[in-house]
């Protein structure tokens, strides 16, 4: 039964405030909080970082404790989306305050309810340290440091509606693009809004996504497809994840959208089954936009027909690459092939299709509403708009982030993430996972947009970024990223299957200690010819973690060569374990604790390690009260 | 501890005629090989071949068809699991936070490698890729459960919750 643009437009209304309430802060939101009937609305976030920290023990005791208390009508509970924090799961956020709990357990909730909601009282020890001032004053989580520079376009209802609640997205202006497109555009002028916006595709290749849409749409086949990249294999990236769990009706609409555009009527959505809560609220919201009328025949009465159905990938990396993931959907081995002829001209079982990533689905209905000057008039010259960064490693913030296109790696490292964490120096940042590369510290004032990594011998990629602090060797990190694309190279071609494994044992021999002066030179050559060969980017891209290291941390590869040495500390295989006699209080903790019995020495006098027997698990280092242990 | 080798395949009526109403789902989807396969593991637990066969039989293919998409993916196993499934993740944040460590450690406690399962059929173990919660690493999962910021010392005691109670331990 289709709905009409009236009845959306009335859902809009009836639920617009109770949403905006979630976006104000104080007196605003307090004001409009009134009208909304609910004195309170308490969010939780059910991410897949809350929920491995316990948030459904959180949700229920909120249940429970409002239930209790009889406060259903005047409290509203909202499972939400990631709202970017994961370190500091599960994290509630009650409005209007606005006010940011973290790490709650069952056993805050209860005084929550109690002082805070019932009561009026904020519990000021189990908010988050950065919202309370020295003066005690409360902020809201937006005035954090963790905040303050990030622009919220394609998260920007992660953390606010209820993913599973199509009302919520709908009260967000939800659906309002793909009326506009249906009721006053022609294919051609999507095309053109898309292209002036500058939009390019966000799963790490920058193609103008407009220029893909325009191919496929210049195709006469009268079947061709809409497919969405939701594959997000980059080890240490949640970006697409967080989207697809904090709002996924956003991708539905972009992809009706672009169905309109090309002349497509059925879309495919290539998940990863790794991704388990994405999944579930991905097919909830197909299931509720199929019941609104919002996907199917006849969309909003408007007489345009298109689905959505969801396939699960199941564990291959390369399945990333467009024609191997196309592959995978008809059911056959990921592999890929080449191109041209390009998906646009030759896709999905052979007929035209367009292929997006997800964070560049979630940025559409956003442009065909603000407009294309709005979208081009933030970023840089080439990289128009914002990109959002899953940001992970040795960083304070780890989480979830969105800037602006040109903003400094300084930025993202010292303000947003909150600098390194037990007084560490910054090493470098890795981007692009598998397929990227590292920026060093002295390039930490690069604005980042993707020409600009491009040339630091990086790449933007889907978003990982991994910082890297001076316990980092960069050869260990190069070697680690070899044994992914080892693993994950599909076979097909041989530059890809033979030299991924051949740069391998290079490199594990270098760590090993046993690198020679010319495997550098080896190492060199193997990666041109693996860039010029093989057949999809995994292959070409698989040796950047190896050069841009090599390019910047040179030094380091010399001095495992040659010294036989980790300046890290990290290559077991060049290091050693000794005891430093004067620090020793001979307490026999650490030869107790030895698994191989390697350590020796009588009670209070100094002890020994038995290098030979020694395997360097590192545990005595762990656990000596007196430092008196040291790694060479 | 020697891995089990010779598994013979003890699949029940019950198990058949749920993959058979999975095949005849999925028989005139394009590309339906896929979510045949993965319907056929959560019924069986792993992909054996006596299951593949039924499979390319089911939809018309060739057994190599079937073998070759089976042995492609690493979600598809060929020869059964534990009854707990422990996997680490090892992506990149996971890693940088010594994930390794963690594993290491799993596979002395457990006396098994990576990719085998204890002679008890109690545990078995594989690394993942990233699971995508690298806000909180280094993390494992043992079923559907995620443990996050892992330390070695944690291990025994999260190991102990899964022994005594077959299949249990966890939140659901």
């Amino acid at each position: 039964m289709a709905m009409t643009v009236e009845e959306l437009n009335k859902i809009k209304e009836k639920n617009k405030n109770l949403v905006l309430v979630r976006t104000l802060v104080r007196e605003q939101g307090e004001k409009l909080a009134k009208e909304t009937g609910y004195k309170k609305q308490v969010l939780v976030c059910g991410g897949t970082g809350c929920t491995s920290s316990g948030c459904k023990a959180v949700v229920k005791a909120f249940e429970d404790s409002i239930k209790k208390n009889g406060l259903e009508k005047e409290i509203l509970l909202v499972k939400t989306g990631c709202f970017g924090l994961c370190a500091l799961g599960p994290v509630v956020i009650v409005y209007p305050e606005g006010c940011f709990y973290s790490n709650a357990t069952p056993e805050h909730v209860e005084r929550i309810v109690k002082e805070h909601l019932m009561g009026g009282k904020i519990v000021k020890e189990y908010l988050y340290k950065e919202t309370v001032k020295e003066n005690n004053e409360i902020i809201s989580l937006g005035e954090t440091n963790f905040y303050k520079k990030q622009m919220r376009v394609a998260l920007r209802n992660c953390g606010v509606i209820d993913p599973e609640n199509i009302e919520e997205y709908i009260a967000r202006d939800g659906y309002q693009a793909l009326v506009k497109v249906l009721k006053t555009m022609k294919p051609d002028d999507v095309i053109k809004v898309i292209s002036d916006s500058g939009l390019r595709g966000r799963g790490g290749g920058g193609f103008p996504t407009g220029k893909k849409w325009s191919f496929a749409k210049q195709e006469k086949n009268p079947v061709k497809y809409v497919c969405c990249n939701a594959d997000e294999g980059d080890p240490g990236a949640f970006m697409d994840r967080s989207v697809l769990e904090g709002d996924p009706h956003s991708i539905i609409e972009a992809m009706a959208i672009a169905g309109y555009t090309i002349g497509a009527g059925q879309g495919y959505v290539y998940i990863r089954a790794e991704y388990p809560i994405a999944v579930k609220r991905l097919q909830i919201a197909i299931d509720q936009a199929r019941a609104y009328g919002l996907l199917g025949e006849n969309i909003l009465g408007l007489g345009f027909n298109f689905d959505i159905e969801i396939r699960l990938g199941a564990g291959a990396f390369v399945c990333g690459e467009e024609t191997a993931l196309i592959a995978s959907i008809e059911g056959k081995r990921g592999e890929p092939k080449p191109r041209p002829p390009f998906p646009a001209v030759q896709g999905l079982l052979g007929k035209p299709t367009v292929l997006n990533n997800v964070e560049t689905y979630a940025n559409i209905a956003q442009i065909i509403l603000k407009g294309s000057e709005w979208f081009s008039s933030i970023g840089t010259e080439k990289s128009k708009g914002t990109k959002v960064f899953a940001l992970g490693g040795k960083i304070t913030n780890v989480g979830l982030v969105e800037i602006p296109m040109g903003t400094t790696l300084r930025e993202i490292v010292e303000e947003i993430g909150g600098g390194i964490p037990n007084g560490k120096k910054f090493k470098a940042a890795q981007t692009g996972g598998p397929s990227g590369g590292c920026i060093p510290a002295c390039h930490i004032d690069t604005p980042i947009d993707y020409d600009n990594l491009i040339e630091l011998g990086s790449m933007m990629g889907s978003g990982g970024l991994i910082i890297l602090d001076e316990d980092t060797c960069m050869v260990d990190i190069a070697k680690f990223y070899l044994d992914f694309t080892v693993e994950e190279s599909c076979g097909k071609c041989t530059p890809c299957r033979i030299g991924t494994r051949r740069l391998n044992q290079l490199l594990e021999k270098i760590i090993e200690g046993k690198g020679e002066p010319e495997d550098l030179e080896k190492i060199e050559e193997l990666s041109m010819h693996m860039k010029n060969t093989s057949l999809c980017a995994l292959g070409q891209s698989a040796p950047n973690p190896v050069l841009s290291t090599m390019k910047y941390f040179k030094d380091e590869y010399v001095t495992h060569i040659t010294d036989k040495k980790c300046p890290a500390g990290v290559c077991k295989a060049l290091l050693s374990y000794e005891i430093e006699p004067s620090l020793c209080k001979g307490c026999t903790l650490c030869m107790r604790n030895c698994p191989v019995g390697a350590i020796s020495g009588q009670v209070k006098e100094p002890h020994v390690i038995d290098k030979d027997k020694c395997i360097k698990c590192g545990l005595c280092q762990r656990n000596c009260k007196f430092n008196a242990i040291v790694k060479r | 501890m020697a891995k089990k080798t010779q598994d013979v395949f003890k699949g029940t009526i019950a198990q058949e005629r749920k993959l058979k109403e999975v095949i005849a789902a999925h028989k005139e989807q394009p590309g339906g090989l896929m979510p045949v396969l993965q319907q056929a593991q959560e019924i069986y637990g792993y992909l054996p071949i006596e299951v593949q066969t039924m499979i390319a039989e089911g939809l018309g293919l060739s057994l190599s068809d079937v073998y070759g998409v089976a042995t492609f993916y690493s979600q598809f196993s060929l020869s059964p699991k534990g009854e707990n499934r422990i996997s680490v993740c090892l992506g990149t944040a996971c890693y940088v936070k010594g994930a390794d460590k963690i594993l290491a450690a799993l596979e002395e406690k457990l006396g098994i490698k990576v990719g085998e399962c204890t002679d008890d059929g109690i545990f078995s173990l594989d690394s993942t890729r990233c699971i995508g919660a690298c806000g909180l690493a280094p993390v494992m999962m043992i079923n559907d459960d995620v443990y996050g910021k892992l330390t070695v010392e944690q291990l025994d005691d999260i190991l102990k919750k899964y022994k005594s109670s077959k299949k249990s331990g966890g939140d659901e």
